[in-house]
């Protein structure tokens, strides 16, 4: 496969002055690198304030390397006269749904994207329809935006996104303010998108349950790479992952426990495979 | 409380006036405002005023979401309505002190109830059976012109446009925040004025400051999908005048013809 986004070194900090007029530089990208390859299910792991954000904004050049350098298809994401064509193959959505629907009808929120980039009406019409189609919000299209649910809203704003038919989607915590229900829609949503119109998704989460379901699961701790490898490999570590205050999903912490506390590759990462495990060991005794 | 403001709703539906362009129905109710204030004598008042209810009754949308609107400036009506009624000049029908009731009193208190409700009304039609895209969109073709002298006029819509998408969802989060202070033992509902209004302070600033939160992430989502202004913007629902458009505006431009002619051909009321 392809490498769609290429990382190479980047460093990243904030700078600002304090009261006493003194600069500070809070390192929050240090010297990361990875590849992201072309369809693939991407989840990157890590607690608050690890970097996980600033990372997510640097996909789409928002937010530019201060060191190394961010390859999207070739193109460097600090590339001016690009930055358009970047973030219509590489689209972001955020946390808070509410905060990103411009307009108060479904339909046209979901217009706004295309028509910035000047698709011509008709198309915008077609490309809308078929991106509600995408995220089952069709029906919802004539709808305000504040009488919906907050998983259709999020549905809406990722509706938003494909509509500008992007090659790539960087999702930062989208499930953060959902209940269960809206959780499971937008994780079904995601995976439909990244399997049947083979989208890069590359998805933040602080969810363990969500990550065990990507292709591949980075982790990241206060600005380092820690692991980057399959899901089931990631949380064999339990070890390492509690170190740096995450968790593993439940069914392989039990998987763990009942194992008196030995890490071993075969942990389990799904309920279904949790349960194929206990009986196993049940049988074995 | 809240849930009473109906400001920039818009009820999805198919009647002809929801069909209509929006730079159409802007400029007709600008038309219709004037008109409704021209009006003369009792004819032509009650002429306009029975145009507006049938407008009212062709959009389609429930009576009681204007009656809703009515309700939130009946005061006002009634105030200004009385005001005129015992302000009027000339021989005093009836007298209480220094009050009295003339002729001209009581039709300037007509005039003044059924133009502001008229006016109410027309103006509801517009925002009720167009969305704010729409609407927005309207204005930013009928003031394009402006463009000449510098006015950004696409930044303007685009203001309006988020303003109008924000209403609901900021007077949610007001009523969110009166119900946590309300919580924290906040008294909203007693003592005088000037207590109710220092009790608000502690509602307001979470509000400001949320807002610019709001407006931070907001703008940062705009720019990731590809904002830049309005150059070399394109429209999914570009406006295209049809052929219902010209036959409303020929309507309503005979119905003003109407309201012209019954003001000079019959007398002026008495004012």
């Amino acid at each position: 496969m392809d490498n769609f986004i290429e990382v190479k070194n980047v460093t990243f900090g904030y700078k600002d002055y304090d009261n006493n007029n003194i600069l500070n530089e809070t390192c929050v990208i240090n010297n990361i690198s990875f590849n992201v390859r072309k369809g693939e299910f991407l989840a990157l792991l890590g607690h608050n304030g690890s970097g996980k954000s600033t990372l997510a904004k640097m996909f789409n050049g928002m937010i530019t390397p201060d060191k190394g350098e961010i390859l999207i298809e070739g193109i460097r994401s600090d590339d001016e006269d690009r930055k358009y064509e970047i973030r219509s193959k590489v689209g972001l959505v955020f946390q808070n749904p509410d905060n990103q629907i411009v307009a108060s009808i479904v339909e046209e929120d979901v217009a706004f994207g295309p028509e910035n980039l000047g698709v011509p009406p008709k198309e915008i019409r077609e490309r809308v329809d078929e991106a509600l189609k995408a995220v089952d919000m069709y029906e919802y299209r004539n709808f305000a935006p504040h009488k919906l649910s907050g998983g259709q809203k999020q549905r809406t704003a990722i509706a938003g996104i494909i509509a500008m038919q992007p090659d790539c989607i960087v999702l930062d915590e989208p499930t953060a303010m959902l209940d269960p229900k809206g959780r499971a829609e937008v994780m079904s949503t995601i995976k439909k998108l990244n399997k049947e119109k083979n989208i890069t998704v590359i998805l933040i989460t602080h969810y363990m349950d969500e990550a065990a379901a990507a292709d591949r699961v980075i982790v990241i701790d206060n600005g380092d790479l820690l692991i980057d490898d399959t899901p089931k490999k990631v949380f064999s570590h339990v070890k390492l992952l509690k170190e740096h205050g995450l968790d593993v999903p439940q069914s392989a912490e039990i998987a763990y426990m009942l194992k008196g506390g030995k890490e071993n590759d075969e942990l389990p990462i799904n309920r279904h495979r949790c349960v194929e495990y206990i009986v196993e060991l049940l049988n074995n005794n | 409380m809240l849930s009473d403001i109906t400001i920039g709703q818009f009820f999805p539906g198919n009647s002809i006036i929801h069909r209509l362009d929006p730079r159409i129905k802007l400029v007709l109710l600008l038309s219709f405002i004037v008109f409704i204030f021209i009006t003369g004598n009792y004819f032509s008042l009650s002429f306009i005023f029975i145009f507006v209810l049938s407008v009212v009754i062709m959009s389609g949308v429930a009576l009681k979401m204007y009656l809703k609107s009515l309700k939130a400036i009946v005061y006002i009506v009634l105030f200004t309505s009385v005001i005129n009624l015992l302000y009027g000049r000339g021989e005093p029908i009836a007298q209480l002190g220094i009050l009295k009731v003339t002729v001209s009193g009581i039709n300037n208190a007509v005039f003044v109830f059924i133009r502001i409700v008229s006016l109410i009304l027309i103006s509801s039609v517009l925002t009720y059976t167009t969305s704010p895209t729409q609407l927005t969109d309207g204005m930013e073709r009928l003031m394009s012109p402006l463009k000449v002298f510098k006015i950004q006029v696409h930044e303007i819509a685009m203001m309006m446009t988020i303003a109008l998408r924000f209403i609901p969802t900021l007077l949610d989060e007001t009523e969110k925040i009166m119900n946590a202070q309300k919580a924290r033992g906040a008294s909203m509902d007693s003592g005088n004025v000037i207590q109710r209004i220092k009790a608000f302070i502690p509602v307001l600033v979470p509000l400001l400051v949320s807002s610019f939160r709001r407006a931070y992430e907001l703008a940062t989502a705009m720019e990731c999908r590809c904002y830049h202004g309005g150059d070399g913007r394109t429209r999914m629902k570009s406006l295209h005048l049809k052929k219902a458009d010209y036959i409303s505006s020929a309507v309503c431009v005979i119905a003003f013809c109407g309201v012209v002619a019954l003001n000079i051909i019959l007398p002026a009321a008495e004012r």
